[in-house]
């Protein structure tokens, strides 16, 4: 299994007739996702890609007859916010923010809504996720080509806060032979939906997930609640990371942004070399190329398991 | 008969269509880097966007066969239909 | 958006936070009038968005309003860690009793605004916090519902057991600056200090406000009223030309984005780079193989031939740079032959040769094969994912060292 998708799953793309929503719209159904509904205020009529646009959510539901599992949400900065509540009180689950550039109290808002209604949001400013071969919902992988090439299924999960990088790792992961079980694009804001530590409980339960990897950057605290995390459950899955941006500890470059909006470094407390003693106390290896990623996580799987145990 | 070689890039649009009021339109229309304008009924090449060609044919597809070709230059072939 | 102290006190009092009476003068002239408005001796502060204002000679204090001109006078000229200040501040010499902190801060874990109050304040809340952990309340706040002054008040209460009418006058104020973070997006909202003065009641006496630059579009109106001046410089330092080139030339076309920095860069490689978590791990991988960059880069979201020339030009135009490095993670946007045909143009519009001068192309993904056929005419190998971010790094360090050395 994967996480958070599955065969079945469906979803709706709010903000359908955007540029870059009808090239990930096209780009879903083409790897074979279940796109079945767009909404556009005002364009209710239209088509994208043989996907009807609504101007409602609740529309696209009626129209559906049935219960609609997820959306991706594209739409303009000043109106994400209002978007995802429609999606939320409309009883969707799983919502993929992909705006960028959200201020941050719009997020957090979302996010508390979320909570209260039992829904998860993944972002903001993230590409979406793929259980390889299963469903791929956004933008993450880029055509259905592209992505079949990058994300072959497989035993390792993948979380990454910088969208591109999701997809170098699983190449790589894809190239060793390792495979993906389900990657996740969490988005590189000073606030997202789902963190690290929000999401391991769901790779934890799934039995096709053998070892994560994440990427991660300077900024914010998710490591920290990561490592906790990982010792509160008893947690023993393998976990392999990458650290990117550890120039941005040098003294000259102090108080500089760089990468991601959540990359500001504001003090020792957030830098690069500290995520990393902290990540490598906790027993989760921090690898210095992405190319020596596979053979880390082939290490942990080969002392996590004795031979033949942990076989696919 | 309008033809411009960029660095990279070469578009040939032939004599026949190139006086075309409704083509000159068409063409201005249809391509996403505005390559094509319409000069007064005429089609003229935007020289600085030649290079700005994403291969999409869309002009191709939007004039008579044969009547638009855009060249690479760089391998030496041509998009037409 | 960082604020001046003089536009902070403004947003404060706006929220209705009370504040000793100030000035905020441009002039020695306009310094000595606010002097007199207010009355008896004053301080000079200077406005800079830089620390050590004190010790840089940025602070003076005056007894008459004369004097107050003599040392606005001074201190307008004065720079202080490479800024002009903006003007100065005029504030009265308080009589303060007692100092106390104040501030509402994201908690980026928790996903909600906190808010701290300690009865320790002017000193640093850090310190405080560490020495001194049951003098400072802490309280997160709902981001949806509306924020009511018990929570302030079980915060207050909280630091250091305050009550009596410390804690009913306090309480007020910190649930003001609970209701401005959350009203002006404030990524940090902080007063410190917070004083009693000796007739019992409190004053802001210094505030220090950050404004999300996400949000700063949706306030507008009401910082323009303020009297805020947008345009004024609130970099922590001053851009470069390569920088500031750069910033033009992606304003100037909406398709993509490039951004280029070369603050605190000293090398002799130019980056050609992107996107965002690609090119903080091939600049760490060209550091850690001892390349020195010249300069910082993301390029991102498809950006249009012209976009992709701009930049290489910019970078290719700085001093010591014979060579650069286009590399990218596995691109799925952004086109790999769009890129190609940007860094070919800028070489041959600078009368490069692209084979000489682009040290290594590692661009796999979208429209991979086309990107290749651009570089083979003009003799640039293409690398796609069968060569590492970190092997294409190196590559582009030992060209470089090999062209530069013996």
């Amino acid at each position: 299994m994967s996480i958070l998708l599955n065969k079945d799953f469906t979803f709706i793309v709010q903000g359908i007739t955007g540029r870059e929503a009808v090239n990930l719209t096209r780009e879903c159904l083409d790897y074979g996702s279940k796109v079945v509904g767009g909404v556009t205020p005002g364009r209710k009529g239209r088509e994208v890609h043989g996907v009807s646009v609504f101007d409602t959510v609740a529309q696209a539901i009626e129209n559906h007859g049935s219960p609609i599992d997820g959306s991706v949400v594209t739409v303009p900065p000043a109106f994400t916010k209002d978007a995802v509540f429609e999606a939320i009180e409309n009883g969707i689950g799983l919502i993929v923010v992909v705006t960028e550039r959200i201020p941050r109290l719009d997020v957090a808002q979302m996010v508390e809504l979320a909570d209260e209604r039992g829904a998860r949001i993944v972002g903001p400013n993230c590409l979406g996720l793929i259980a390889p071969g299963v469903c791929k919902m956004g933008g993450i992988g880029g055509p259905a080509k592209d992505a079949a090439k990058a994300y072959s299924p497989g035993s390792v999960g993948v979380m990454s806060r910088s969208g591109g990088m999701t997809t170098e790792i699983s190449s790589t992961l894809t190239a060793a032979g390792l495979g993906v079980s389900t990657a996740v694009s969490i988005g590189g804001d000073a606030i997202i939906g789902s963190t690290y530590a929000e999401l391991m409980p769901l790779f934890e339960a799934d039995d096709q997930t053998q070892a994560i990897v994440i990427y991660t950057e300077p900024g914010g605290r998710m490591e920290a609640e990561l490592v906790d995390w990982r010792s509160e459950a008893g947690s023993e899955l393998p976990i392999v990371a990458f650290m990117a941006g550890k120039f941005m500890d040098d003294e000259e470059m102090k108080g500089m942004s760089f990468g991601h909006a959540g990359t500001i470094v504001e003090g020792a407390e957030d830098s690069a070399t500290q995520k990393i003693a902290r990540l490598q106390d906790a027993g989760i290896p921090v690898v210095e190329r992405i190319d020596e990623i596979p053979g880390a996580v082939k290490v942990k799987l080969a002392v996590g398991a004795p031979a033949g145990a942990r076989g696919m | 008969m309008p033809e411009r070689d960029a660095i990279f890039i070469g578009i040939v649009v032939d004599d026949s269509i190139a006086g075309d009021a409704e083509m000159a339109s068409k063409l201005e229309e249809v391509c996403p880097v505005d390559i094509y304008a319409d000069a007064d009924g005429k089609v003229e090449i935007v020289d600085e966007n030649v290079d700005e060609c994403v291969l999409c044919e869309l002009c191709i597809q939007a004039a008579p066969p044969g009547k638009v070709v855009v060249k690479k230059l760089y391998d030496g072939t041509e998009l037409k239909r | 958006m960082r604020f001046y102290e003089y536009e902070s006190r403004r947003i404060v009092e706006q929220a209705g936070i009370p504040v000793t009476e100030y000035g905020f003068a441009k002039t020695g002239t306009e310094a000595r009038e606010a002097a007199g408005r207010i009355g008896g001796p004053t301080v000079i502060k200077s406005q800079v968005l830089t620390g050590g204002r004190m010790k840089a000679g940025g602070v003076k204090f005056a007894d008459t309003p004369e004097e107050a001109e003599a040392h606005a006078e001074q201190i307008l000229k004065l720079e202080i860690g490479g800024h002009m200040p903006v003007g100065v501040l005029v504030d009265p010499k308080a009589e303060v009793e007692h100092e106390y902190y104040a501030a509402v801060l994201w908690d980026g874990r928790a996903k909600r605004p906190m808010m701290l109050f300690s009865d320790m304040g002017g000193i640093d809340i850090e310190q405080v916090a560490e020495d001194h952990p049951d003098h400072v309340g802490r309280g997160h706040l709902s981001n949806l519902h509306p924020i009511p002054d018990f929570r302030a008040k079980e915060v207050i209460a909280a630091a250091g057991g305050l009550t009596g009418r410390e804690l009913t006058r306090a309480t007020p104020i910190l649930a003001s600056l609970a209701r401005l973070q959350r009203d002006y997006d404030m990524t940090l909202a902080e007063i410190n200090p917070l004083a009693r003065l000796s007739d019992g009641s409190f004053v802001a006496l210094d505030a220090h406000m950050e404004m999300e630059d996400e949000a700063v579009g949706r306030h507008q109106r009401v910082l323009t009223e303020i009297g805020v001046e947008l345009d004024q410089p609130r970099e922590l330092y001053e851009p470069s030309d390569f920088e500031r080139n750069v910033k033009a030339i992606d304003d100037a076309d909406h398709r993509g984005v490039i951004q280029g920095k070369d603050h605190g860069f000293v090398g002799d490689l130019g980056l050609v780079i992107g996107a965002g978590g690609g090119s903080l791990t091939l600049t760490d991988a060209v550091r850690s193989q001892g390349g020195k960059p010249a300069n910082y880069a993301e390029i991102g979201g498809n950006p249009s031939v012209a976009k992709s020339k701009g930049l290489a030009m910019e970078v290719l135009k700085k001093d010591g740079v014979e060579k650069i490095a286009v590399m990218m993670s596995i691109v799925s946007n952004t086109r790999v032959d769009i890129v190609a045909r940007g860094v070919i143009a800028a070489c041959l519009e600078m009368g490069r040769d692209p084979a000489e001068t682009i040290a290594v192309f590692r661009i796999p993904g979208a429209w991979e094969e086309e990107g290749a056929k651009i570089l083979g005419k003009y003799g640039v190998e293409f690398r796609d994912r069968g060569t590492s971010m970190w092997e294409a790094a190196g590559e582009a360090v030992e060209k470089v060292q090999g062209g530069a050395g013996s």
